[in-house]
């Protein structure tokens, strides 16, 4: 399948020829493909943000390219203010960016700087607000009356409405308590599953990236050190906790009864799920 | 690209400059400029200027830095010094043309005029390149101080002068951010006629002043919660005491201020 998202030797070097100067990416492959729930993980510092800044056009790669349905996206003016439209990006706190005087208006920023129609706009703006869950008689209020979960569902909302292919979330649960953290991790997978768009989460939760996405990319100083399912991922262990990130506690909760000498076959748990059939075999294997 | 900006003109360094008591360093650009307002002649411009020199190449900062800030009064400097050179009405006559005169009298104020300019900002820019800001207001807090006897809020003006000061990169920051951010919802900040610019600037504008808002209430909560109430009674970390080298440094910029005051009303130099 080709991917619909690419990236071929993508590098990124800040003030170049400054004693500034920093590698942010380092020729980096990365591919996402239509109708995929990709996740990205690393430390702060790592690139993931730059990374997903190209991703939209909003960086100009200093080498390399970006490629959507496999065309530069840096080709002409034009294609680069496409690719935002194609390449949603949901920054992290996207709510500090809310300014209109009512939710509907904020929502329908996007959509009309991509010049469509009053009627296109509105069904938009309507169709996103349901996606995230906000009630029609919240669509009039001004969105600094709303409270901070609220605030977040009409910020996605807004980039939601302009019908990305490629929706890019920055740790889109930072802050929020668990019950709206579910809430807008169920809004995203709704989204992906009517629009069969691709989702690209940026997240530091692994509990979180393990139960939503169906692959995993790495991000680790400027390069991507591996990637591939949750599975495969979490199975390096070591190398992911030399980065700083680690593994899903309830993987290390079955690593160490592993370790403990308990017959338990999966070597990789990563889903409560897994652990729920992991243990219900155990129990199995020792009545038997 | 906001982030090239350099608004915070410290230079950390380490030298004797550096290391010179805020309230000192301010005294001797007071003392420097009121000096430069009395030199009349090459020689008083000669005492300030050697004065200037010595003080620059004993801070350390790069002759480079210091002309960098002379770029935004170039247009000032090339406006003062045509407009004095048609002005003067004393010396010799080099030139006639209607109603435009230059005289010897209008070259040399042209050329003090310039010169004073220069000197006056390379002074007070040394003053910036080498005092953190947060000395240089605990400096003028202090300088200030026997207002408060007159009822001027002088710590509450310090303490404002340091929080403007500090929320600077951040409000830049923060303004990258949040350009990001409606960029990637298709703003466009740069095309259009001035009109579409200004109405561009609403996206940005308003979610940064909310910010600014949000921002400066947490700071007031925060500071409440550690006690803050006002300078009455408070203690510092860092007090400021005067050395024997900030005692050397008044006395030559005195030396220097008395030498030029003489030679102007004195010798009418």
């Amino acid at each position: 399948m080709e991917p619909i998202l690419e990236t071929r030797g993508l590098c990124c070097v800040y003030s170049q020829g400054t004693p500034f100067q920093h590698t942010a990416l380092d020729h980096v492959d990365f591919q996402a493909y239509p109708g995929e729930y990709v996740g990205i993980i690393g430390h702060t510092g790592s690139g993931k943000s730059t990374l997903i800044q190209h991703l939209n056009g909003l960086l100009k790669p200093t080498d390399g390219q970006v490629l959507l349905h496999g065309k530069d996206i840096w080709e002409s003016k034009a294609s680069v203010r496409q690719a935002k439209f194609h390449v949603g990006l949901v920054f992290q706190y996207p709510e500090y960016q809310l300014f209109e005087e009512t939710v509907y208006q904020d929502i329908a920023f996007g959509p009309k700087n991509m010049k469509l129609s009053t009627d296109e706009i509105d069904r938009r703006v309507r169709q996103a607000a349901g996606f995230v869950g906000l009630r029609e008689d919240q669509l009039q209020k001004s969105p600094f009356e709303l409270s901070g979960g609220q605030k977040r569902r009409v910020a996605i909302a807004g980039v939601i409405a302009m019908e990305p292919e490629v929706l890019i979330l920055d740790e889109p649960t930072a802050g929020l308590d668990p019950a709206a953290r579910d809430a807008i991790l169920a809004n995203i997978r709704d989204y992906q599953q009517s629009n069969n768009a691709t989702i690209i989460l940026v997240s530091h939760s692994m509990e979180e990236v393990a139960r939503s996405v169906d692959r995993i990319v790495v991000v680790n100083d400027a390069v991507i050190p591996f990637s591939g399912t949750p599975r495969e991922v979490f199975s390096h262990s070591d190398e992911l906790r030399k980065m700083g990130l680690g593994i899903p506690q309830v993987t290390q909760v079955f690593q160490r009864l592993r370790e403990m000498g308990m017959p338990i076959e999966d070597d990789c748990v990563y889903t409560m799920e897994d652990a729920v059939k992991a243990l219900l075999e155990l129990r199995k294997g020792g009545r038997a | 690209m906001l982030k090239d900006i350099t608004l915070g003109q410290y230079f950390p360094g380490n030298t004797v400059v550096h290391r010179l008591d805020p309230r000192t360093k301010i005294l001797l650009v007071l003392v420097y400029i009121i000096a430069l307002f009395q030199a009349k002649s090459f020689v008083s411009y000669g005492i300030l200027l050697v004065f200037l020199l010595v003080s620059v190449r004993l801070s350390k900062v790069g002759a480079k830095a210091l002309l960098r800030g002379m770029k935004p009064v170039v247009v000032i400097l090339i406006f003062t010094g045509i407009l004095n050179l048609f002005y003067g009405t004393t010396g010799r006559e080099l030139f006639h043309w209607g109603i435009l005169t230059i005289t010897t009298g209008g070259v040399k104020t042209a050329f003090f005029m310039i010169v004073r300019i220069l000197m006056l900002i390379s002074g007070t820019f040394l003053l910036t390149y080498t005092t953190s800001p947060i000395l240089l207001t605990d400096g003028l807090e202090n300088l200030l101080s026997p207002l408060k006897k007159v009822k001027v809020p002088v710590h509450e003006l310090a303490m404002m002068m340091s929080i403007a000061l500090r929320f600077i990169p951040t409000l830049i920051e923060e303004t990258d951010k949040i350009m990001s951010a409606q960029k990637a919802r298709g703003a466009d900040f740069d095309s259009g006629n001035l009109l579409d610019k200004a109405k561009a600037l609403v996206p940005l504008l308003v979610p940064l002043f909310v910010s600014a808002f949000r921002r400066a209430d947490e700071l007031a909560t925060a500071m409440e919660c550690r006690c803050y109430h006002g300078g009455e009674g408070r203690t510092r970390l860092r007090q400021l005491a005067y050395a024997g080298i900030d005692w050397a440094a008044l006395a030559i910029g005195g030396a220097v201020l008395v030498a030029v005051c003489v030679l102007a009303y004195g010798f009418g130099w």
